[in-house]
């Protein structure tokens, strides 16, 4: 490749041109939809209404924000977001806790622990990245009714952590198969035992996948709208549910500007953890599917 | 006496204590996965049999276990709105896949020319991945918005009559959704292609321009056919996608105009949850389950008889 590439030729010069140019138009097409909505959430009302989706905005405010976070209407409410935003955070922070755990214990046994029956067990789990979650709504329902977890965050807790549990267990069985089992049989010989060899050996080089599966989880969990909408009540929903609510509610004025606002509030949580951990974003993707 | 009598016992208890200990250690590794196996004993495959029963009775707003044999089935076949689902799951899912995959494709490409910047502009092209398909569905809904979006925007610069009113209008609002989605989707297959073309050896591209092959047809011939590994995954992952988009639809468009943008997934919640036909919900979530066998089975069938081969 290098040989093709560095001949300088008047050619191959116009043609890289043209390759740079070819790329930064289509960055500034995908994002297009993250200015305009910037834009948008910092713009008046009526400057809206009268046109220029691209145009800067002549007065700058930020009432939109304000209101998307305390007092837009969703639904028959008009708290804004912030609570929903609560609700969201108390949602994802347990079930990514457990999941994650759950999933390194997982991981750990099928790979290091090899039972009679760990490949089945595996593929059973595995099983569970793959259905339509249409297919366990209505049973669910039931159950969460059942256990008194209806409408309630612990009862979407409870959602997340069974349905993250594939996930979690792929990412570190995936991690730890590759680790040489050596290390392990030395110190099962000096008679550490099954947790003593996970909590001393295995889980202080668990740091990149350990990310990994945090991400993964963070970003489906909080960004999950299906089991929020089906299970959760109206003091439970998160964030995707509400701003759902606020942009279809259709009393008064459409106000685009706080539904902008409230679309950048929800996405801001996810966008951060990408900018700042894309890397560990990209191998979370890759890993639960290439190696699928 | 004692003393002379103490070791014995005391190494027999310590014997006994390690078999113990032993046999403890023998079972905790099951016994660590157990709860996790049940569970997906449990939520996954018990709740999808469970489904299926459901599926078989003529459940309303409740469920109930008056059992009509496959009547749902039949019912969700002469049902008009689950046929504009199913052909738009088609529609939707197939123009998703290939733009998506075309995209991907060009885009990893072109960044595999070592570029500069190469990291930001892979960052700008994949952050859509991390948004909430909500999140999307509510951008998209304002910049195609006719009456003050990218119609309008065209129009201000002069172009009276550009009309782009796909959001409203029922033949059109079906490739609305997949702009988004491909917008959305679109630079995870370019990672996964980038990461695709980056274990193919350097040494084939070195080998071919000594035979004087041009870097098109070295893309053609040698790269893209190597590649058809990541093609495979990137379709069985957009497919599952496809099938499961919900949320896409449900901020984007509503399922309308009408129900001109029904999918599958939508259909089966507005008829399980808002329109209490639980049986022919549960048919329809399971008539999706079929979908998404239909494309996992020969997926893990070619994988496994590929690793076998391999």
């Amino acid at each position: 490749m290098d040989n093709v590439i560095r001949r300088r030729t008047p050619g191959a010069r116009m043609l890289r041109t043209g390759l740079y140019v070819l790329l930064m138009v289509m960055a500034l097409v995908y994002l297009l939809p993250l200015v305009v909505m910037l834009l948008t959430s910092l713009k008046p009302l009526e400057e809206i209404r009268a046109g220029g989706l691209l145009s800067l905005p002549d007065s700058l405010t930020f009432s939109a924000w304000l209101k998307a976070w305390g007092s837009a209407c969703t639904g028959t409410r008009c708290e804004g977001l912030s609570g929903y935003f609560m609700n969201s955070v108390s949602i994802v922070v347990p079930a990514v806790a457990i999941s994650t755990l759950m999933g390194a214990l997982n991981g750990y046994a099928l790979t290091k622990w090899r039972f009679r029956g760990a490949n089945l067990c595996f593929a059973l789990l595995l099983f569970g990245c793959f259905i339509p979650f249409q297919v366990v709504l209505m049973p669910m329902a039931q159950t969460l009714g059942w256990l008194g977890l209806a409408s309630s965050t612990s009862g979407l807790v409870l959602v997340h952590v069974v349905y993250g549990i594939a996930f979690t267990t792929l990412f570190f069985r995936n991690y730890y198969v590759s680790i040489p089992d050596e290390m392990i049989s030395a110190a099962k010989l000096d008679g550490a035992g099954f947790f003593r060899v996970f909590w001393r050996i295995l889980l202080p080089i668990s740091g990149p996948i350990i990310t990994v599966s945090v991400i993964w989880q963070f970003t489906q969990i909080w960004n999950d709208f299906l089991f929020g909408v089906a299970f959760a009540g109206f003091g439970s929903q998160p964030v995707t549910v509400a701003l759902n609510n606020l942009v279809n509610t259709s009393t008064g004025v459409k106000e685009y500007n706080v539904d902008m606002a409230g679309a950048l509030i929800a996405a801001l949580p996810t966008l951060v953890v990408y900018v700042v951990a894309g890397k560990y974003f990209v191998r979370g993707l890759t890993a639960g599917s290439v190696k699928g | 006496m004692s003393q002379t009598d103490s070791p014995l016992p005391r190494s027999r208890a310590k014997a006994g204590r390690h078999s113990l200990s032993g046999s403890l250690e023998r079972v905790l590794p099951r016994l660590v996965v157990a709860p996790s196996l049940a569970v997906a004993l449990f939520f996954v495959y018990g709740y999808m049999l469970w489904t299926f029963i459901l599926s078989l009775t003529d459940s309303g707003m409740l469920p109930q276990y008056d059992f009509i044999g496959f009547a749902q089935y039949t019912r969700l076949f002469a049902n008009e709105r689950w046929n504009v689902a199913a052909t738009n799951l088609v529609v939707f899912g197939g123009l998703f896949i290939i733009l998506c995959l075309f995209l991907g494709l060009v885009l990893a490409i072109l960044l595999d020319q070592r570029i500069r910047q190469e990291g930001a502009l892979r960052t700008i092209y994949l952050y859509p991945m991390a948004l909430s398909l909500i999140v999307t569905g509510v951008v998209w809904r304002w910049i195609l918005n006719p009456g003050l979006g990218i119609q309008s925007l065209v129009r201000s610069w002069g172009f009276e009559d550009f009309t782009f009113d796909w959001l409203v209008n029922p033949d059109m609002a079906i490739y609305a959704l997949v702009i988004a989605a491909v917008w959305q989707a679109s630079g995870f297959v370019m990672a996964l292609f980038l990461a695709g073309l980056r274990s193919i050896d350097d040494s084939l591209f070195k080998a071919a321009a000594l035979d004087g092959a041009s870097l098109p047809k070295v893309y053609w011939r040698i790269v893209i056919p190597c590649l058809r590994p990541v093609v495979f995954s990137a379709v069985m992952i957009l497919a599952h996608i496809a099938i499961k988009s919900f949320d896409l639809v449900m901020a984007l468009t509503g399922g309308g105009p009408g129900y001109a943008t029904d999918l599958p997934a939508t259909f089966m919640y507005t008829y399980t949850f808002t329109r209490g036909e639980i049986g022919l919900g549960s048919a329809s979530a399971i008539m999706m389950l079929c979908g998404v066998l239909a494309i996992l089975v020969p997926y893990l069938y070619s994988e496994l008889r590929g690793n076998k081969h391999g």
